[in-house]
């Protein structure tokens, strides 16, 4: 996918603008958020479960080397082959040949947000493969040719009469021409569609959740159960995910699953939980006749040992953008890259770099929301503040903004000169408030502030100088 | 609490920026509400501020400056109170992170965070508070800043004193725990998004019929009284110190005395 990060204040205005997609987005405040909180507050080991999963994740980051060997010794022991591909390039190709080696022309996909890093879809596509998507909310987007928006619900910036217009608009040429409005119609009309679609498939391609060291396991959840027919009813099924992936043992898994799902959706457990162990046996009654793992590094390894490493310790549960005032407010796509909200802003610098994304990690708050409900107590803030002030010490950004702090700082290094500045600038202001009612409707230098708001006018003298002239 | 030979804890006011520049009333109200419960106050004059543009701006060295500044400032009381959750978790939090790894400085740091407290859980956890005796007539609105609720457990505290205000009534805001979009620079950096989170909060603030929006922090204050008087609402914004203090007297945020 084509960066648009750098773009983020004008897809800002853009997203604050649209009054479909902040109604979507309201829908995803009062579902997620409520749905969380309700499970968290459901289970009372709940945030001793967060330590747990925390350390596990620590435990592993620290071995991952090991845990990655043993992983594939599994899959290989089972018949399957493990592909470790360095970068998105790599992992593009792979898959690419593995699909010809089959001689596909159509794959089918469970939703992974490992194929969107790689940008799978366009590349398979220019190279005469048909992906579909079978997850619902992939599916919708990719009739609307847009990238997901969310990365547990990827078309959660779409609201539903926008999803009758696109069915409508696409599923004429199967016949079906009535313009549906319920959920559950559209739902059953698009698994109708996609069912004939798992049959013609060549190759399934699914993501991954989790990739278990000591069965050489792949997991992946879902609502639908989608990934379970992909993987099932194809010749070849490709798993592709990322080396953070691994846990040791289905055990572990279960430790992370079940903080994931409660943060993520407020379920106790997603609908569907799919483990995927090598091809098909003799006697076996179904699966894939070839079973292929591509591992994607692509910079994470890079991050074990520095002061952003905790990053590696997501789980993808999208609890993080649910929560956060900034996604809530501009959606995924003013994002401008594959991972949007908070985690985004934490790890697209490191894929884009920071000349590129700068503004990700730029448009925060910092209220610590994320942070908060982070099942895996990623600092997400702290890390956000390490990118700026890599930007900062690069000189990235807008220049004005860059000086301005350094000229405040000149003052406030220096309280003599920072008292004096202070004590006429108050009186200036506080004199000119008065005469307007207390407020200043704009104000030069100031008209980010002016522009939707007053500025509440100083009193006039400053505290310090009050004081110190005996006033109690 | 820690008190000195005459039985009463020095503490120093760390006044900051936006109260010392901006609204001094909260500095006296502050004042007030210490004296009250037994401290004696001091200001040091070499203070200026926490540092919190420089650091969230990703100026690491202009912000240890700062920082550096501050801890010199405060060496010597008990206990540093600052009217803000967001310089005070500055002080207590990351000022030690700031110092990593320079030996003399992160211990002095970790020094001045040990002794230095919001406002409000400072009255009630430390001192001991649990009664004012003003009152004010009517009901008010609470808005929980977001550092002082997440890295100080800044959250019952206000509410507990406001209670025992004579009066006033507290309609809980459904959204307190919602940033309001200030964010320091960032409300004038990524201005647009700043203004529609406040616009959110203003419509739920007046959702809550409330005659007076009350807060713990003046940079969200300034941010909320600044929507709210630009959409013409009459709700008086005032810091929870302001009330607490009795010093309701003076213009709310945004107000000019009337001529
Ligand atoms: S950063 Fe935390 S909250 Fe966000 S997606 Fe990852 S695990 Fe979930």
């Amino acid at each position: 996918m084509q960066s648009e990060a750098h773009n983020f204040k004008t897809a800002a205005k853009g997203a604050i603008a649209d009054v479909n997609l902040q109604q979507a987005l309201g829908n995803l405040e009062t579902g997620f958020v409520a749905a969380r909180a309700r499970a968290a507050a459901g289970l009372d080991e709940f945030e001793a479960m967060r330590d747990a999963a925390v350390e596990l994740k620590n435990h592993i980051l620290a071995n991952l080397d090991y845990y990655l060997a043993r992983f594939e010794e599994r899959v290989v022991a089972q018949g399957g082959t493990v592909h470790f591909c360095a970068t998105a390039e790599e992992a593009r190709q792979t898959i690419l040949d593995l699909c010809r080696a089959n001689g596909a022309k159509t794959v089918t996909k469970g939703k992974s947000m490992v194929a969107e890093e790689i940008a799978l879809n366009p590349f398979l596509e220019a190279n005469g493969i048909d992906p579909i998507e079978t997850d619902l909310g992939e599916y919708i987007i990719q009739l609307a040719e847009e990238p997901p928006s969310h990365i547990i619900g990827p078309a959660v910036h779409k609201t539903k009469d926008q999803v009758s217009d696109l069915f409508h608009e696409h599923h004429g040429k199967y016949g079906k021409t009535e313009r549906l409005t319920e959920p559950e119609d559209l739902v059953n009309e698009a698994r109708e569609i996609l069912r004939q679609k798992y049959f013609d498939a060549d190759v399934g391609i699914t993501g991954a959740n989790f990739l278990i060291a000591e069965t050489g396991s792949t997991i992946i959840v879902t609502n639908e159960g989608n990934g379970d027919l992909t993987q099932m009813l194809t010749p070849a099924h490709v798993v592709i995910s990322s080396i953070d992936k691994v846990v040791p043992t289905l055990e572990d898994v279960s430790t992370i699953l079940r903080v994931l799902a409660r943060s993520a959706t407020g379920q106790e457990m997603s609908a569907y939980t799919t483990l995927s162990t090598g091809p098909k046996r003799d006697g076996d009654l179904d699966g894939p006749g070839e079973f292929h793992v591509v591992l994607l590094d692509n910079g994470r390894s890079d991050l074990l040992g520095t002061n952003k490493q905790d990053m590696l310790r997501c789980i993808r549960c999208g609890a993080c953008m649910n929560h956060c005032p900034v996604y809530l407010a501009v959606g995924g796509h003013t994002y401008g890259w594959v991972y949007p909200g908070p985690i985004g802003a934490a790890l697209d610098p490191h894929f884009l770099g920071i000349e590129e994304a700068h503004h990700l990690p730029g448009a925060s708050t910092f209220c610590g929301r994320c942070q908060e409900v982070c099942p895996m107590r990623i600092p997400l803030p702290e890390i956000m503040r390490h990118w700026r002030e890599e930007a900062f010490e690069k000189k990235v950004g807008a220049t004005p903004e860059r000086l301005g702090i350094r000229a405040w700082a000149f003052f406030a290094r220096r309280p003599r000169l920072y008292r004096l500045a202070t004590r006429l600038a108050m009186r200036v202001l506080g004199r000119a408030g008065s005469v307007r009612g207390g407020r200043f409707e704009s104000l030069p230098l100031a008209s980010g502030w002016t522009r939707g708001r007053d500025m509440p006018a100083p009193e006039g003298r400053t505290f310090i100088d009050r004081w110190t002239a005996g006033e109690r | 609490m820690n008190t000195n030979s005459n039985n009463r804890a020095r503490v120093g006011l760390f006044v900051t920026c936006l109260v010392d520049l901006y609204r001094p009333t909260v500095g006296f109200a502050a004042v007030k509400l210490l004296l009250d419960a037994g401290c004696t106050v001091e200001v040091p004059e070499s203070q200026t501020c926490c540092g919190q543009p420089a650091y969230s701006s990703g100026d690491r060295a202009d912000t240890k400056a700062i920082a550096r500044n501050t801890i010199a400032a405060f060496q010597d009381f008990d206990y540093v109170v600052a009217p803000s959750g967001s310089c005070a978790a500055m002080l207590k939090h990351h000022y030690p992170k700031l110092f990593e790894g320079d030996a003399d400085w992160e211990l002095r740091a970790k020094d001045l965070a040990a002794r230095t407290h919001e406002l409000l859980s400072f009255l009630t956890d430390v001192a001991g508070v649990t009664n004012v005796d003003v009152s004010w007539d009517g009901k008010v609105t609470y808005h929980d800043s977001c550092s002082g609720l997440r890295e100080l457990k800044v959250k019952e505290q206000p509410r507990r004193l406001l209670s025992a205000v004579e009066g006033l009534t507290l309609t809980e805001l459904p959204t307190a725990e919602t940033c309001c979009g200030f964010g320091g620079t960032f409300c004038i950096k990524y201005a647009d998004v700043s203004v529609e989170m406040v616009t959110r909060k203003a419509e739920d603030i007046r959702g809550t019929d409330a005659d007076m929006l009350l807060a713990g922090d003046m940079g969200c204050l300034l941010n909320m009284a600044g929507r709210l008087k630009r959409e013409g609402s009459e709700i008086e914004v005032r810091h929870v110190a302001e009330v607490l203090a009795g010093m309701t007297g003076r213009p709310s945020i945004g107000e000019a005395e009337q001529n």
